[in-house]
């Protein structure tokens, strides 16, 4: 038996504490989208900033400590990858919101907005996935 | 205190992202990969994230965030072009290459270059969006 889901289960409840550790104390909505845009521009940008560093050091510690390191799998196309981030940083600023904004926080809050950007999102990353790496090939 | 509670809740987030895999797109992309080898994984992370924050917007109706202020109002319950276009996009970059925001931070120290290019690709991104956002604005309301 696969033990995946295990870790992503624990794994999102950790997330899902993060996220309900800055809704409680800071009465914010824990986004990625929203904090790293708003670290460009916008208000409360120090508290910002060190959500990042927290985001971003985490796991750099924690991989130092890892006895393998864990792997991302990225493509090494710099074109994909440029058109892909793009993409992302352009849609979920137009949209307000990403995976942890609109998914975890939109869903648990039973916000409309939420629940159909998520489904919109992920209907859209299977119809590219499937179009790219099944019918063209190339991803 | 805010800063503390900001930085823990990062902590926690980035923590959370590693352990349950979703830095790895391979995960990512076996999750949207209906016609592949599907992978159910980001379902768990999803629900398991889920679960917190039932009881923490629970909580939210009863008192006030401990470093002072309000909660954030609830949403408008409306569905505009931004949220429809944007999610569009944003799901499509995301099937491209398996990251999304959170995991493109979290991945940053262990991604190698190859997570570097994405991010500022998709910081760029978020600093072209208010002009394209502007312009989506005229073309539904012209004057």
């Amino acid at each position: 038996m696969n033990p995946d889901w295990i870790w992503g289960l624990c794994g999102g409840i950790l997330i899902g504490c993060g996220a309900a550790l800055y809704l409680l104390g800071n009465g914010r909505i824990m986004g990625a989208s929203g904090i790293l845009g708003g670290l460009i521009d916008g208000p409360a940008r120090r508290e910002k900033l060190v959500f990042v560093l927290g985001l971003i050091g985490m796991p750099l510690i924690m991989s130092r400590l890892m006895s393998e390191q864990p792997q991302t799998h990225l493509t090494e196309n710099l074109g994909l990858l440029v058109v892909a981030g793009l993409l992302v940083g352009i849609g979920t600023r137009l949209a307000n919101g990403c995976t942890s904004g609109h998914g975890v926080c939109g869903i648990s809050r039973f916000s409309l907005r939420g629940i159909v950007a998520t489904l919109i999102y992920i209907a859209a990353g299977a119809v590219v996935l499937a179009l790219f790496r099944h019918g063209l090939g190339v991803i | 205190m805010r800063l503390l509670i900001a930085f823990i809740s990062g902590a926690l987030f980035g923590a959370g992202l590693l352990l349950s895999g979703m830095t790895d797109t391979q995960k990512v992309q076996g999750w949207l990969d209906i016609f592949g080898a599907w992978d159910p994984t980001l379902a768990f992370v999803m629900g398991g994230a889920i679960l917190p924050m039932l009881v923490a917007w629970r909580m939210t109706k009863t008192r006030q965030p401990l470093t002072g202020g309000t909660f954030p109002a609830p949403a408008r319950p409306k569905l505009d072009r931004g949220l429809i276009l944007g999610s569009i996009l944003f799901g499509a970059g995301w099937g491209l290459v398996g990251l999304c925001p959170g995991p493109a931070m979290a991945a940053l120290s262990y991604g190698g270059t190859s997570s570097a290019v994405f991010l500022v690709a998709m910081a760029a991104g978020m600093r072209l969006a208010p002009g394209l956002r502007a312009q989506l604005d005229r073309a539904a309301n012209p004057a």
